[in-house]
């Protein structure tokens, strides 16, 4: 067995315990980053590490950072914790299991831009967890790791922890700094981007818990170590969310460019009740449906290769859907989500969403005509491209590609 | 009032946000306001507009956009089945009408004792543990995950005999 990066409980038991992470080196690339590194040279190694937003997006972390604007303070660090894309939850084993790494990656990131304040945004349902990092943030804060002065530099951060409250769009980092903001969770217009314009009109970078808790190590151990997993593009390890028809559903952490068939086959074991495996989301419920394949069994799970086979890599929540489902059923139960999750600023995606939910629902019961399930597909196309932000085109995505790829569940 | 009445709790959750910035604590103090009664009432409302420097229409507004606040009372315990595309594919929606049927109630509804309501939400990041549902209550939110039936109801009466001993 390799070693884990990021699910590091797994090979250190009661990681989540402050003395037992720093005998682990917890911490040293945190101290090693305020007392011998300039804020930039941090960013030049993130940079140089090639580590991408695991988010859903891929950005390039180190870009991202670089781009906070030096003229305008204070800078703001907020870290996603929203995780509620149906499918997903690797971030919630990382917090709950292996916190201190992750916080770890927070203050890094937060010294790296200079921000001496950083909030970890987590969905409601969180709440647990939230009291849980309430008690190490305070915990780090006696220990002077955090807070005023630190290490003898001079360089003070806080970490605050913002419960949201059931809402999906939450997750988008505009509508996230709204809420914190205490204002509806509703996307802004963009341009400017949160690192020029964020939190309280201030430069702010907002990241993933995942990404982040990759950049203690990165740190620790150099760029040029970092990019020997994963691929050339797409390098690192990242934690794939496994469920749906299987066998083994769970948290599985692989370098990047592993292929569906060693998630799917070799670590979740396959479809259950010896059914055929017939679709992959590999993007969660905002997931184009791809054909189960051998072609697409074999394709590399990263952000260059997923687009080959008509999907993208996303948040990576791999939700397998074997022989017995109906693509009629599946399209209703996403539809329903994203009716339910439309945050109603803009039209096409209120209306949209509504629509089709409604279509699709009327499909699976299996009392529509063809002409609705052209109609559904022609409200789908019409929604493409207008909406504010991307879950109206998330909302779409399982749609279009599950008349265009599964016509015989369509036929009635 | 609110501030009067959780007095340490309010100042923390203020402290967490720039002094310029009171409206950012509408979030944690609505969480607060709720764990008395089970939901924000009107009076509630008006203290947070008060302490955040909004107003009540505002405060009202934010209630009704996040589905974890409410504005009318239920169940004491609010039992919510993730009955979401990854739930389902593992029996989440056969789990929540049997168990709906074992309380004698529909969806949404609430047992004719005031103590559990039960409702169907969207993906809690529980999926390999389907069936799954969390607990609402004053005491925060509970996961429960790789249920069934029974175990369930084993939570269900655990809450009724703490209630008759109360
Ligand atoms: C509707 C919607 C939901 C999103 N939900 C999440 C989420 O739950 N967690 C997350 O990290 N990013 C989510 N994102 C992506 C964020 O907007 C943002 O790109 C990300 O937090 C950036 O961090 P990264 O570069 O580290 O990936 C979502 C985006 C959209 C449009
Ligand atoms: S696309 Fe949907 S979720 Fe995004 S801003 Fe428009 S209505 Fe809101
Ligand atoms: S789909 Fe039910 S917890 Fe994710």
């Amino acid at each position: 067995m390799t070693e884990h990066l990021l699910l590091r409980h797994r090979d250190i038991p009661n990681i989540d315990q402050l003395d037992i992470y720093q005998q682990h080196g917890g911490f040293d690339a945190f101290r090693k980053a305020v007392t011998t590194m300039q804020p930039d040279a941090v960013i030049d190694l993130v940079k140089a590490s090639g580590l991408r937003g695991r988010g859903g997006a891929g950005f390039p972390t180190g870009m991202k950072w670089a781009f906070t604007d030096k003229k305008n303070w204070p800078h703001y660090v907020v870290c996603n914790a929203d995780e509620s894309e149906p499918g997903t939850f690797k971030d919630r084993e990382i917090m709950e299991r292996n916190p201190f790494q992750f916080l770890e990656g927070v203050m890094i990131t937060a010294y790296a831009v200079q921000a001496n304040l950083a909030y970890v945004y987590l969905r409601g349902e969180f709440w647990q967890i939230a009291s849980q990092l309430d008690r190490q943030i305070a915990e780090l804060e006696a220990a002077g790791i955090l807070g005023d002065k630190l290490f003898g530099a001079d360089y003070s951060l806080r970490l605050r922890t913002h419960l949201g409250a059931g809402a999906y769009i939450c997750g988008e980092e505009t509508a996230m700094l709204e809420s914190i903001e205490g204002k509806l969770g509703q996307p802004r217009l963009r341009p400017p981007f949160p690192p020029s314009f964020g939190l309280f009109g201030k430069p702010t970078v907002v990241n993933n818990v995942e990404t982040l808790t990759n950049v203690p190590l990165i740190v620790a151990r150099g760029a040029e170590w970092y990019r020997s997993f994963g691929t050339d593009k797409s390098p690192g390890v990242k934690v794939f969310s496994l469920s749906g028809c299987i066998n083994r559903p769970g948290n599985y952490e692989l370098p990047l460019g592993a292929t569906f068939r060693e998630l799917i086959v070799g670590r979740g074991l396959g479809v259950p009740f010896g059914h055929k495996i017939k679709a992959i989301m590999p993007a969660g419920a905002s997931s184009s449906l791809i054909v189960a394949t051998d072609e697409a069994l074999n394709t590399p799970m990263d952000y260059e290769s997923v687009p080959k086979v008509g999907a993208q890599l996303g948040s990576a929540s791999v939700i397998v859907i074997d022989d017995s489902v109906d693509i009629r059923w599946l399209l209703d139960k996403t539809l329903h989500f994203f009716k339910h999750e439309s945050c109603g600023k803009c039209t096409p995606c209120r209306e949209g969403t509504y629509w089709m939910s409604h279509l699709a629902e009327r499909i699976a019961s299996d009392h529509a005509a063809q002409a609705e399930v052209d109609l559904l597909y022609s409200v789908a196309s019409q929604i493409k491209g207008k909406c504010l932000c991307a879950l109206g085109e998330f909302s779409i995505e399982a749609v279009l590609s599950g008349i265009e790829r599964f016509k015989e569940d369509f036929v009635s | 009032m609110l501030a009067e009445k959780y007095p340490l709790e309010t100042q923390n959750i203020l402290a967490k946000y720039p002094p310029d910035q009171k409206r950012s604590a509408v979030m944690p103090l609505l969480y607060l306001a709720q764990r008395e009664s089970g939901y924000v009432t009107k009076a509630a409302m008006q203290d947070i507009a008060a302490l955040c420097e909004m107003s009540v229409t505002e405060v009202a507004s934010i209630v009704g956009f996040y589905s974890l606040y409410y504005d009318k009372p239920a169940g004491k315990y609010r039992v919510q089945v993730c009955t979401d595309l990854p739930c389902a594919l593992r029996g989440a929606d056969e789990f929540l009408s049997k168990l709906c049927e074992n309380l004698g109630i529909k969806v949404g509804e609430t047992t004719p004792d005031g103590l559990v309501t039960v409702e169907a939400v969207m993906c809690l990041a529980g999926c390999d543990k389907a069936p799954m549902f969390q607990t609402q209550s004053s005491e925060g939110i509970t996961y429960h995950e790789n249920q069934t039936i029974e175990s369930a109801l084993e939570v269900i009466d655990a809450w009724r005999q703490q209630e008759k001993q109360a």
